[in-house]
């Protein structure tokens, strides 16, 4: 635990993070235009293309890599239109027949040349973190390390593109007819982003490896779309939900003695999971929240109900068997129901019983009004028979607006009259 | 002589090689509110986007205002169907509305305070501006219905394509949009619409376009939309032409 803070410690913490940022940005794009599969399969295709100049340059990294492997995404992407374009091939098939090609390819180079050239075939599908730190370059009197220098170049590049065409990203990922029927072409835009995945699948590669530049592209911008509903929020946030995966990535890893690169993918799926439970819209909880205050309110508006019936039948307005049989949506939420209505001022204690208020009253009239006229419209303009009408209304006397509620007195009058009636 | 708005000559367009829609002939001149009716898949959404260059044309030309197209996309608004964008996307009305300004500021340009100004009075018009703010998933269809409409006022083109707006909002919303169509008709422009319901056609239109894989009519309302057109347009027998494109299909590239 003592050496997380030291320098080597910062620095894979650092690179971490910079890979993160540049995916997740990139990848909010990805998952809004729902092509998560793209860059699964660009960041997958590169592997051939890094295969060959490592080869061909004899050492991992560098420029030969990055060239190889940008020809490769772009080869990629042509590959996945041509499929399904020309050969009408479905787009998922078209990606999964080309990127598992192209992947197995560099596979195969790799795992047969790496014998006589010293490089890890490990290295390239898993990344390694670990040994980011190692391989250093002097700067300003620092020993800075290398993979800290590109992925801070990569970053600012992507920030860059990104505050640079902002719009064009926006309306072409909202609306891509839209843009090409202004001028902005889409499939400029398109492959400007598809560039700009190969490149920062490219750069975070050697760090972290494929499986975790996939997981840093889909998960954070997915579960910061869970959280927010603005588009520079959700991708400030996805930049933040990277970030804590790196750091607490880092930090279990250390721990557990285990993967570091696995880890922050761990740490990214624990957070969306998060997200899943507690996202104030789309979240579980919050899900289960306004179900149960729904819940709560139909009960407390069916208590109102019963009374406003109930005095109904002391005054004899009514016979006694117009009360119906009372429903319980369960203790819990009947005991929320009561305290809900005298919240609400709908009901006060008078000695022994309960009673309706003047309030209370007029909103009982609402809904017990609301469930006769359904009833009725269901009777006679719907021509349900009777066993169809008493629980459609039971339900709808909860939701039936003012507004509706004068278009039903008004067709059930004209339907009485008979100017509805069919010729 | 002054070239026509749009003049669409001898086009054909066709998905996979197959041809979906023969040989159309359009001039289109005026403001006029113009409806494009046809049966399902006579290819009514793919003329607009062939007319708006969203769909490669196979054969044939388009001219708008008697130059092509890509000179011309500042003239044009365009209203795709409803169901085309994903309405979870994380934006406001307001961001929406603003898209409709990009057009004109082209490559690059930020939508400045102006541009706000005019997305602003745009949801205005369409009566959703306490809605501004709101995220575009939130909205009855009727209003992302008016959202997008609001964004096609917001690109003040000369000629409207719009496909469906009608499409699943209620009668009162239709009458709101259709005000609107007539207020730029009267503005002097152009409204081209595809529409589903032949019941309020004499209502809301000037001429009418009648469209089954090719063009069965195209004329002022009261000569157009007769019973014998509606007959050769909805009934007509296709078999020829089904086979023919089947044809063109399976046989080599000729190009």
């Amino acid at each position: 635990m003592s050496d997380l803070l030291s320098t080597s410690a910062i620095w894979t913490m650092v690179v971490g993070i910079l890979a993160g940022a540049c995916c997740a940005s990139v990848g909010c794009y990805l998952v809004l235009r729902r092509m998560s599969m793209l860059g699964d399969a660009i960041s997958h295709s590169v592997l051939p293309g890094i295969a060959v100049a490592v080869l061909w340059s004899g050492e991992f990294g560098g420029w030969p890599s990055f060239v190889g492997a940008l020809a490769l995404g772009g080869l990629c992407t042509l590959l996945i239109e041509l499929l399904h374009r020309q050969g009408g091939l479905s787009a998922d098939s078209s990606m999964g027949v080309v990127f598992s090609g192209l992947f197995s390819l560099g596979v195969i180079i790799i795992t047969r040349e790496a014998r006589r050239k010293h490089i890890d075939a490990d290295c390239i599908l898993f990344g390694l973190i670990e040994a980011v730190p190692l391989d250093t370059v002097p700067l300003a009197g620092m020993q800075i390390p290398r993979a800290v220098l590109t992925l801070g170049a990569v970053a600012i590049l992507v920030t860059a593109v990104i505050l640079l065409l902002w719009k064009e990203f926006k309306i072409v990922s909202f609306d891509a007819a839209l843009a090409s029927a202004m001028g902005l072409s889409a499939s400029v835009v398109h492959y400007l982003l598809m560039t700009l995945v190969a490149i920062v699948a490219v750069a975070c590669f050697e760090a972290v490896g494929s499986i975790v530049v996939v997981a840093l592209f889909i998960v954070p911008p997915a579960t910061a779309h869970l959280l927010t509903d603005r588009l520079g929020t959700m991708m400030a946030l996805s930049i933040v939900v990277s970030a804590v995966a790196a750091v607490v990535g880092y930090i279990l890893a250390a721990i557990f003695n285990t993967s570091v690169a696995g880890m922050i993918a761990v740490v990214c799926g624990m957070e969306f999971a998060l997200a899943v439970i507690l996202g104030p819209r789309h979240g579980i909880l919050s899900k289960m929240y306004r179900q149960f205050s729904l819940s709560v309110r139909i009960a407390a508006e069916d208590y109102l109900g019963r009374l406003f019936r109930e005095e109904e039948v002391l005054q004899g307005q009514r016979p006694a068997e117009s009360v119906p049989t009372a429903p319980t949506a369960g203790v819990l939420i009947d005991r929320f129901a009561r305290r809900y209505a005298k919240q609400a001022g709908w009901i006060a204690q008078q000695g022994e019983s309960t009673v309706l208020t003047q309030p209370g009253r007029l909103r009982a009239e609402e809904v017990v009004q609301s469930h006769r006229l359904w009833q009725e419209f269901a009777g006679g303009n719907l021509s349900l028979p009777a066993d169809h009408r008493h629980e459609a209304a039971h339900r709808l006397e909860h939701i039936i607006s003012p507004a509706l509620r004068d278009e039903l007195a008004r067709e059930i009058r004209s339907y009485d009259h008979g100017d509805d009636l069919p010729k | 002589m002054k070239s026509p708005m749009v003049h669409v000559h001898d086009v054909t367009v066709a998905y996979h090689r197959k041809p979906v829609l023969w040989n159309v002939d359009l001039v289109l001149d005026d403001p006029r509110l113009i409806g494009v009716l046809g049966p399902n898949g006579a290819g009514k959404s793919t003329l607009l986007k062939a007319i708006l260059g969203l769909v490669p044309i196979a054969s044939g030309t388009v001219e708008i205002g008697g130059k092509p197209l890509a000179k011309q996309r500042r003239l044009i608004g365009y209203v795709p169907q409803r169901e085309s964008v994903d309405w979870e996307f994380p934006v406001t009305v307001l961001d929406v509305v603003l898209m409709g300004t990009y057009g004109r500021l082209g490559w690059f340009r930020r939508p400045g305070s102006k541009e706000r100004a005019i997305a602003i009075q745009s949801l205005e018009r369409v009566g959703l501006v306490d809605l501004a703010h709101q995220q575009i998933g939130q909205l009855s269809g009727g209003q992302q219905q008016r959202t997008f409409l609001a964004r096609a006022l917001a690109q003040d083109a000369a000629l409207y394509f719009m496909d469906e707006p009608m499409a699943g909002v209620d009668a009162a919303t239709e009458r709101v949009i259709f005000g609107l169509l007539r207020e730029l008709r009267a503005q002097g422009k152009m409204v081209v619409v595809v529409h589903h319901d032949l019941r309020t056609v004499p209502s809301y239109f000037d001429d009418v376009i009648l469209l089954h894989r090719r063009l069965i009519a195209h004329g002022p309302v009261a000569s157009t939309f007769t019973r014998e057109n509606l007959r050769k347009c909805y009934g007509g027998n296709l078999a020829a032409l089904e086979m023919a494109a089947e044809i063109v299909a399976a046989s080599a590239p000729t190009k």
